[in-house]
């Protein structure tokens, strides 16, 4: 087990494309860490980077506190499980697994002391004697992650390891991904395109975008305060809302009226930003922070702004429902957003000119008709359309914490 | 095995589906029957007819200087031929260009095709180059060659054998006649190997460098066995290929000291001899041994289309 740490690693491809820029991350010993992002943003070459797979380009890697860079991946002692599970088809079970310890020139009978135990682990028993061919996809993926953990490497890398699983088995291998992990202890990179997965495996999420890391945190530090449009975005299903604002000198012209500016709102604005004048700004907003006017309590009701818009569609959870309204006017624009949009696998964003709320079960809004909807201002963020920076965050460094 | 077996059951045609296809399913098949029947009748034409010719003729007495003496004679050829001294000197001489010449090209055509196959700048120009020898027409080739190993003249002989001549000698003679046909037919064998490469996946390969295997391991248990298929086949056919080799033997050395293959004394037979029976026979049984060499491959090492193995079989 060992620690990892990235210093200022870039990667540069021969053909001149920089797949990723300067990526600074710590990653402590034991620790389950998620790269996240669009498809093409630099995930896997980070992680081969990692594993040796790639030469790092410039920068350090540090594993164990050794510089490993120019280190041929066997003497990196890391596992990796990949995405197409790379078993060797003409092996049996067994022999896939135990292949990492065989070409160690360890003893018979500890290989099959330990491919033995893993396989008793994973529940592969069983099927010790077949081919892959003649496995599950779930089985496949099981021996994928059987022939990391038998050698008990320093490091654990997942590239996209449960991508090619249906929904459901995609679930269940999720927490026995997660089970396994805690109970080993070992550090843990895995990758993922899937905000989903990444909000529920990892202790903590590393968001990136076109090479560069966007912002790094525990999931829920990322879902509360994301430092730009695009970490917003990504982060969250349905997606956060995103509205254009004009901020003038005491409220916010939005499509959906005029919000009053609250002294939170009206602090940042003076913080980020010259005093007077009108102000572009992107407006967002998470569905469950809107709530049915009728069922609002009357305390919670000064935070609020209400307005009224037409119900496109309503969609029932048996928890709450998702209701669609249909909004006037101008959408926001901003790169963050047109790049959220590019990669519609990552994040669901909502088409444009909608709005996602998540209301109480018991709210009796129908399609068709209009609704009056309340509007939790206090959870409001506030976005410069320039630079996709979150302006409504306290801390100069949010969610740069490290556990 | 148990498991396995019961597997593949359901992927192998058991006689008893054929009671319960449907109609479409029969319609089908019979559409499928009818857009090989061309091809099939082609083949029958050109392929199936003169074999059993040539076999009818093997059974006979039959040689164009005495026409009268025309006779059928069962198996008479058979015993000739088998029980004669040039034919298996013939055999011998050709079996050794075979293994020789099969066995180097396998070994250069895999490292060429390793080269092939990684090189990143200018890879359509490597391939060209590589495949330059296989384009030329073989006689153009060997004719080049036989040049090159004239005392006096060639630069090959003056470079390597000054005072020899290496062709008028059997060891000699051999040697050259097996580079010829190496030179000639490695980029074939590459081209069949770098299609095996591109079986293999790259993340397996990575898998197993992250497993702790070195670039020959790696080569060893991994890209060997997962290209296994296209190795075969890339054998078979230049066994086969290599056996009835001809033209290079033909302009090189014409059979002289030895050198002849089985190809080249059947048509010495039939068309210096005009001994159709003989020469008839010899043909078939060249056509026995290939046959026998492809039945080996198939049956005994699994030889499939490359792609086709499903990692089921061993
Ligand atoms: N071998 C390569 N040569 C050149 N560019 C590459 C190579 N591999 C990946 N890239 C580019 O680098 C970027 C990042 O790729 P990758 O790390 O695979 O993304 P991700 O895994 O996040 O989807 C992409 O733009 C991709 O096109
Ligand atoms: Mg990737």
């Amino acid at each position: 087990m060992a620690d990892i740490v990235l210093d200022k690693v870039s990667k540069k491809y021969p053909d001149g494309t920089v797949a990723v820029h300067d990526v600074d991350l710590e990653i402590a010993d034991g620790e389950f860490i998620i790269l996240v992002g669009p498809s093409g943003c630099g995930k896997s070459t980070t992680l081969n980077m990692i594993a040796g797979l790639e030469d790092i380009s410039s920068g350090e890697l540090r594993i164990g506190g050794e510089r490993v860079n120019d280190r041929a991946p066997k003497d990196r002692d890391i596992a990796m499980v990949f995405q197409s599970y790379a078993l060797y088809p003409n092996m049996t079970v067994r022999e896939n697994m135990a292949f990492p310890l065989r070409l160690a020139k360890m003893d018979r009978k500890v290989v099959d002391e330990k491919v033995g135990e893993a396989a008793r682990v994973l529940e592969l028993t069983d099927y010790l004697d077949r081919r892959p061919a003649n496995l599950s996809g779930g089985q496949r993926q099981r021996v994928a992650m059987g022939r990391a953990i038998v050698r008990s490497p320093k490091a654990f890398l997942m590239d996209e390891p449960l991508s090619n699983l249906d929904a459901k088995l995609r679930v269940q291998m999720r927490t026995q991904v997660s089970r396994l992990q805690k109970q080993l202890g070992t550090t843990t990179v895995y990758v993922t395109h899937d905000q989903t997965e990444a909000m529920t495996l990892g202790d903590r999420v590393v968001v990136m975008r076109g090479g560069y890391i966007q912002q790094v945190g525990d999931p829920q530090t990322l879902y509360d305060q994301p430092r730009n449009l695009f970490v917003a975005g990504f982060i969250g299903s349905p997606a956060m809302n995103f509205l254009p604002a004009e901020a003038e000198e005491s409220l916010l012209r939005t499509p959906l009226g005029d919000l009053p500016l609250t002294d939170r709102l009206r602090a940042s604005l003076a913080r980020t930003g010259p005093a007077g004048g009108a102000r572009q700004l992107i407006v967002g907003v998470r569905p469950e922070h809107f709530e049915d006017a009728a069922l609002v309590e009357d305390s919670q009701r000064p935070k609020g702004f209400e307005f009224t818009a037409p119900v496109d569609l309503v969609e029932s959870m048996g928890s709450d429902k998702y209701v669609y309204f249909t909004v006037e006017g101008q959408r926001a624009s901003a790169a963050d957003l047109e790049d959220l949009a590019a990669d519609a696998g990552g994040a669901d964003l909502p088409p444009q000119d909608s709005l996602v709320t998540r209301l109480s079960a018991e709210s009796r809004v129908r399609g068709g008709a209009d609704a009056k909807v309340w509007m939790n201002l206090d959870k409001l963020h506030l976005f410069d359309p320039s630079d996709g920076r979150n302006i409504t965050l306290t801390e100069d460094k949010p969610g740069a914490h490290a556990d | 095995m148990s498991v396995q077996e019961k597997v593949r059951i359901p992927a192998r045609r058991s006689p008893r589906t054929k009671a319960v296809l449907s109609e479409g399913k029969r319609q089908e098949r019979r559409l499928g029957w009818l857009l090989c029947a061309p091809a099939a009748i082609v083949m029958v034409a050109v392929t199936a007819y003169p074999i059993i010719y040539s076999v009818w003729l093997s059974l006979q007495r039959y040689d164009l200087k005495f026409p009268d003496q025309k006779e059928f004679v069962g198996l008479a050829n058979y015993a000739t031929v088998l029980s004669n001294g040039y034919w298996w000197s013939a055999f011998g001489v050709t079996a050794l260009i075979t293994v020789i010449s099969v066995t180097a090209e396998l070994v250069l055509g895999m490292g060429l095709a390793l080269i092939m196959h990684k090189t990143v700048v200018g890879r359509g120009l490597v391939r060209t180059s590589a495949l330059i020898p296989y384009g030329i027409v073989t006689v153009v080739a060997a004719f080049s060659w036989r040049y090159a190993w004239t005392p006096g003249t060639g630069y090959l002989a003056n470079l390597v054998t000054p005072d020899g001549a290496p062709l008028t000698e059997r060891a000699g003679a051999l040697a050259i006649i097996v580079l010829a046909e190496i030179w000639k037919t490695t980029p074939f064998m590459a081209l069949l190997l770098m299609a095996g490469l591109a079986l293999v996946p790259d993340d397996l390969l990575k898998a197993a460098s992250m497993d702790g295997a070195s670039w020959w391991q790696r080569f060893t248990k991994v890209m060997l066995p997962v290209m296994k298929p296209a190795v075969l086949v890339a054998l078979l056919f230049r066994t086969l290929d290599a056996f009835r080799v001809f033209d290079n033997i033909y302009v090189l050395t014409a059979g002289a000291n030895e050198t002849s293959s089985v190809s080249m004394i059947a048509y010495n037979n039939l068309m210096k001899g005009l001994n159709l029976g003989i020469g008839s026979t010899m043909s078939v049984l060249i056509f026995l041994t290939v046959a026998i060499i492809a039945f080996i491959f198939v049956k005994l090492f699994g030889t499939a289309a490359p792609g086709s193995d499903d990692g089921t079989r061993r």
